[in-house]
């Protein structure tokens, strides 16, 4: 593994959850939670776990260019901003298509992606989409129905695997995706064929749309759930980038590598668990709470105040 | 009697799949069912076994033609669009993927009942973007219908049967173009499928009494050729649609939709399920209960032209047999 930039792991997932927090103060409301779930992974993944080639799409992101059809050559994917494809690169597929705002600040932060793409943001006729579609900045398929990201990866990985490719095929999963059947399907599926080039990490930060998940469906012992399926299963710390490092290197042959990324949703936000259990999309209904959260995040995350409402 | 083909699919795949190593053959535990049994035994590379998981099985075929191998998946009709349609759109139809959908037991064909048959397919499937439909009428169109589905950039659907196929045709399937079997003045007839077996028996009979049938087959149902039909269609006393589906969405809806959108002002009938669920029990039993046999197209024929035909079933069946033989019909029947 090497370095892709100078910045460390931990500055670009510090970095990640500054850009989406800055972000959300300034258009009242986004994926702030999941920023703080998913910081370490991203950042370890960006900058340590997968192998890419440079951006083959300008740091500014392009307007949408249509639906993909037969007659639309113009329609690209987003995958442009991981690199070309290539035998001996890696690919990464993003599931939970709502963590956008975290990739998008991802790739910023290991400058993938302009500084200032996020101004793109969820605006009409853009592509950088509030949930992300497969021509947005780091997807590469429509994933937001959940729990298709994983089938559609092992389909590409089984392809990867039977062509001799060495680069390694990398999915980014949330535990709410363990709901779906599909996602048990697609793990029976993945034992029997052997696609053992596919490494996931799940976020299990313990959160869906309802609420905390041990109130609207318990996923009990996960980890057994998915060694019962045939899985190599790895649960770790998520924000201990020691330990994530450790299993993404603990792959077994004939078997999927699953890392449970056991995360915190306001880890780096502690002002956040005011909020508990509703944090799935954080927004404010007043300009006191806003002036609060702003506040208190601002200093928890070394932020300079003047940033935040230069916007 | 009509040429019966066994199993026409089974060979017809291989020798298709053999010769295109990106070709995949993809099977939820309806291997045999689907006659792709032999495949998977002779060529175990191009094949793969995707259990009872439909779900998983359209969206890993979407990942398969990401990376430049074309998935046929085989699975009975109902299993394509029913249980994954979710995947079915964002895993496929959106992302305008060479994904192949074979569905088995189309329609009635099945005493499986509710459970599988697909008789609402044809509506569901049309209302996708990107997607092209198709369905085969006899054993020539299931042997070379293959390859046209093949020629389609973006996901396909294939309405195919199997088991004991009749050979009604003698040119292969052709790309959005309606077969014209017959030429009459009086009325148009428009089928696809196995319907398209009954109305050639009731066509003759009609031109003994002196009814001039002008009968057109359809097995591109998305696009469809439109010109055929509209020229077809101006001048006739009426329309009279007959498909292995439900009347709403399918071939009597192609139909109504072309005759308002050129204002040919022609009386339509369709005939087909109408707003009803089917049941388990044979196929014959199945068409003649809920008005989809040679029998109700003659019924419909003599609504349409205001005139009783005294046709009898014994007349039909007769027809049927006589009109295997004749060598003078561009079609095999």
């Amino acid at each position: 593994m090497s370095l892709t930039n100078e910045k460390s792991t931990e500055d670009i997932a510090h970095g990640i959850r500054k850009r989406v927090f800055l972000h959300t103060m300034r258009n009242n409301g986004g994926y702030l939670s999941q920023a703080c779930s998913a910081a370490e992974s991203l950042a370890f993944l960006y900058n340590e776990a997968l192998h890419l080639g440079a951006p083959t799409l300008p740091p500014v992101p392009k307007p949408f260019a249509g639906v993909p059809s037969a007659h639309n050559p113009d329609a690209f994917t987003g995958a442009g901003y991981h690199g070309p494809f290539a035998p001996d690169y890696d690919r990464f597929f993003v599931s939970p298509a709502h963590y956008a705002l975290v990739i998008y600040s991802a790739l910023i932060e290991v400058g993938r992606m302009d500084e200032n793409a996020l101004d793109h943001f969820n605006k009409d006729g853009g592509s950088v989409e509030m949930i992300g579609a497969e021509h947005s900045p780091g997807m590469e398929v429509t994933t937001g129905s959940l729990a298709q990201g994983l089938s559609m990866a092992s389909g590409v990985a089984f392809a990867r695997k039977r062509a001799g490719d060495k680069g390694k095929v990398w999915v980014y999963m949330s535990d709410g995706e363990f709901q779906e059947g599909q996602t048990w399907e697609c793990l029976s599926a993945m034992r029997h064929h052997e696609i053992d080039n596919i490494r996931v990490i799940v976020d299990v930060n313990r959160q869906q749309c309802d609420g905390a998940m041990s109130s609207v469906q318990e996923l009990y012992d996960l980890p057994e759930r998915i060694a019962a399926f045939g899985a190599t299963c790895r649960s770790i710390d998520g924000h201990d980038l020691d330990a994530m490092r450790k299993a993404a290197d603990s792959a077994e042959p004939g078997k999927p590598l699953v890392i449970l990324a056991n995360t915190s949703p306001f880890q780096g936000m502690d002002f956040l668990k005011k909020r508990f259990p509703r944090l799935h999309y954080v927004r404010f209904k007043s300009e006191a709470e806003r002036k609060e959260m702003r506040d208190a995040l601002a200093k928890e995350l070394g932020v300079d105040m003047h940033e935040i409402e230069e916007a | 009697m009509v040429d019966i083909v066994n199993r026409p699919y089974a060979t017809a795949f291989e020798t298709f799949a053999t010769a295109r190593p990106e070709v995949m053959c993809l099977s939820a535990d309806l291997t045999s069912s689907c006659e792709v049994d032999g495949f998977r035994d002779r060529h175990p590379d191009q094949f793969l076994s995707m259990g009872m998981a439909e779900q998983n099985m359209l969206s890993f075929a979407g990942g398969l033609a990401m990376q430049g191998y074309r998935p046929f998946i085989h699975t009975f009709a109902v299993f394509l669009y029913r249980r994954p349609y979710d995947q079915l759109i964002n895993s496929i139809a959106y992302s305008n993927r060479k994904v192949r959908m074979m569905g088995f037991l189309p329609g009635i064909t099945t005493p499986g009942g509710i459970t599988h048959q697909a008789i609402e397919d044809i509506a569901v499937m049309r209302a996708i973007p990107n997607m092209t439909v198709l369905e085969t009428g006899d054993a020539t169109e299931v042997e070379t219908v293959l390859e046209v589905a093949d020629s389609i950039d973006g996901p396909v659907y294939v309405r195919v049967l199997r088991g004991q196929v009749p050979r009604l045709f003698a040119t292969p399937f052709a790309f959005n173009e309606l077969r014209t079997l017959s030429k009459g003045d009086d009325v148009l007839v428009l089928t696809s499928g196995v319907c398209t077996e009954e109305a050639l028996r009731a066509t003759a009979a009609l031109s003994a009494k002196g009814v001039g049938v002008h009968h057109l087959h359809a097995s591109t149902l998305k696009p469809f050729d439109r010109d055929t039909f509209i020229e077809a269609a101006r001048g006739k006393k009426g329309v009279v649609t007959l498909e292995n589906h439900i009347i709403t969405g399918g071939l009597g809806t192609i139909a109504a939709e072309i005759i308002a959108e050129e204002g040919l002002g022609v009386k339509l009938r369709r005939l087909g399920l109408n707003d009803t669920f089917a049941h388990g029990a044979s196929k014959p039993y199945l068409m003649k209960k809920y008005g989809l046999d040679a029998g109700a197209l003659v019924a419909a024929i003599e609504d349409v032209l205001g005139q009783k035909l005294d046709i009898s079933d014994d007349a039909l069946q007769a027809v049927r047999l006589d009109a295997v033989h004749s060598a003078e019909k561009a079609e095999a029947l």
